[in-house]
């Protein structure tokens, strides 16, 4: 388990994470939400020990990060933001050095080498120089880094960044096999990733965790979920219309459109607690009537700008991104 | 301790390779190589002085190192803050210590290399005299520790910065104070006027002091370990400034 305790880092006069705690099991994908300079990497860069927290701690599979960096790093992997990798050496010595590092040398070495790169499709790019290859193919150099090793921890700074849609698909793939032993932590501001592999969510805003929920959960909070968008071919008896309006849980019934006899209605949902969709069927006598029947699931993005202040604004005051910690 | 000098040997490799896997290895020997013959034959006339040893050949090492050590050492920290690698390198499992002397022993030991390629220098000698080989032996021994001590001035500019041009000139210039404050001209300017002591205590900080007994044949464990500490506290520094930049 990773268990991140009042975690806070300070940059001068900026307070870049402020007091952020939260766990991660094994069997568990966590998506870590937020704008851009929120401090997720600032984050992510203290969880893998790559700079000390001002406060707070981290601990993993029970060893303090602070006391124990070596064995707790030994249990990590890291794909930092931005995939950095070495342009001038070739994608096999760039991983055999990760290996070395690791401690692997003779056979286990090359049997760990060779996995990583079957297991992130780099078959065809082996003895290229890194810097020939293109970022889909750097970001995979720097993924098979962090598997290399197959540990049981993995910290993920935007994975998928700069991918094409099948790579992201194949990434996310991958993310989903490992999750089922792992710990995985990472870091999006692709909405649909965290509906696609995560099992839970946090967002994460001027330094402060303000949401940590399932996406599902997530959805919920979005002031669409549970609308109920019907289409009826003959139109909308005033009878009708009150029994949706008896319904618990129909706060309001509105109609958005008509032409001729066709009607579109929108059931507007109590909050938190709308109606459910066969208790709204079931006051339709007609049913042949009904040509279309939508529930709204409630959008992420729509949660996310509502929880992260909505404009560039809050990015803005909080535009400490510490993307370069060494200026 | 086996483990921790895997981890330095990996570290190690990895520098070097970079070095050869680049055009730096073959411009920087080239150069070396070059100066060395350019200073001893035409600058001291070597084969005019008639005398059978290196010191014509030795001398020069100082002036040469000043600009290509730094130059070698520049990139070492760089480089690897601007690509963004030093993400990687100080989160795999390795201590910093294990990465800085990692770093260190692949600069010194291409140094080492670029200097053993001078051989030819000796098989002149023996082809033309009977040669103390004892002092010849010397004299590449100082010159090899002489070269880790801006070695280790290097590694800590780098270290500093993220900029390799800052690193350079930084190197540059406290190289120069290194090698001047023992400097013959330094020492006769400063002995008219200067207390005894600080005349004193500028030589014997000196690179130059320390190398010219080296490289006459005499090793006194005085000199050895002069640039040894020399080398220590340039690591030393490199390990303070690393933590500090982190902590920030």
């Amino acid at each position: 388990m990773i268990k991140v305790d009042r975690l806070t880092k300070v940059f001068g006069t900026t307070t870049a994470v402020d007091r952020v705690s939260f766990t991660v099991k094994r069997g568990e994908v966590l998506g870590f939400l937020g704008p851009n300079g929120a401090g997720k990497s600032t984050t992510m860069r203290m969880i893998t020990g790559f700079f000390p927290p001002t406060s707070g701690s981290v601990t993993i599979d029970g060893l303090p990060l602070a006391d124990r960096p070596v064995e707790v790093r030994r249990k990590l992997g890291y794909l930092p933001e931005n995939a950095p990798v070495y342009p001038d050496m070739t994608v096999e010595a760039f991983l055999a050095f990760c290996a070395e590092a690791r401690g692997y040398s003779g056979s286990p070495k090359k049997q760990r080498v060779k996995s990583a790169i079957a297991k992130c499709f780099l078959d065809s790019v082996v003895h290229q120089r890194i810097g020939t290859l293109s970022k889909g193919y750097r970001q995979r150099v720097c993924f098979a880094q962090s598997i290399l090793h197959d540990p049981p921890y993995l910290i993920m700074d935007e994975p998928t960044d700069g991918l094409d849609p099948n790579q992201k698909h194949e990434v996310r793939q991958m993310i989903r096999r490992m999750s089922r032993d792992k710990a995985i932590l990472l870091s999006t501001h692709i909405l649909d990733e965290v509906d696609a592999v995560c099992h839970r969510a946090l967002i994460i805003a001027g330094g402060r965790l303000i949401a940590d929920d399932t996406p599902e959960g997530l959805r919920r909070r979005s002031a669409s979920y549970g609308t109920v968008t019907l289409v009826l071919k003959n139109g909308l008896t005033d009878k009708l219309k009150k029994r949706f309006e008896a319904l618990d849980g129909v706060k309001q019934v509105e109609v958005i459109n008509e032409t001729g006899p066709e009607v579109t209605l929108r059931l507007v949902p109590a909050a938190r607690q709308p109606a459910s969709a066969a208790r709204i069927l079931a006051q339709l006598d007609r049913e042949r009537d009904l040509v279309s029947f939508a529930v709204d699931r409630g959008r992420l993005d729509d949660v996310f700008r509502t929880l992260t202040g909505g404009s560039s604004e809050i990015t803005g005051r909080t535009a400490n991104d510490p993307g370069q910690p060494h200026p | 301790m086996a483990t921790f000098m895997t981890g330095v040997k990996a570290v190690a490799k990895r520098e070097l390779n970079a070095y050869f896997n680049s055009a730096v290895a073959y411009v920087f020997i080239v150069i070396f190589l070059l100066l060395c013959g350019f200073f001893t034959f035409y600058v001291s006339n070597w084969f005019e002085a008639g005398q059978a040893d290196l010191r014509a050949f030795f001398q020069w090492h100082p002036w040469i190192y000043i600009m290509l050590v730094p130059a070698i050492a520049m990139r070492l920290w760089a480089e690897e803050k601007r690509l963004g690698t030093l993400e990687i390198v100080l989160t795999l499992p390795l201590r910093p210590s294990q990465v800085i002397l990692g770093k260190f022993i692949a600069a010194w030991l291409f140094l080492g290399l670029a200097l053993a390629l001078t051989f030819p220098m000796v098989l002149t000698v023996i082809y033309l005299g009977q040669p103390d080989m004892g002092a010849i032996a010397c004299g590449y021994l100082g010159s090899f520790l002489m070269a880790g001590a801006f070695l280790g001035i290097g590694t800590a500019t780098s270290a500093m910065t993220g900029n390799q041009v800052v690193s350079f000139i930084l190197a540059v210039v406290l190289c120069l104070f290194f090698i001047l404050a023992g400097y013959p001209p330094t020492i006769n300017i400063l002995s008219g006027w200067a207390p005894l002591w600080l005349v004193k205590a500028l030589e014997n900080i000196s690179f130059i002091s320390h190398f010219a007994s080296v490289s006459r044949g005499v090793v006194d464990l005085r000199d050895v370990l002069y640039f040894l500490s020399f080398m220590i506290l340039g690591l030393y520094c490199n390990s303070l400034l690393l933590a500090w930049q982190r902590q920030r």
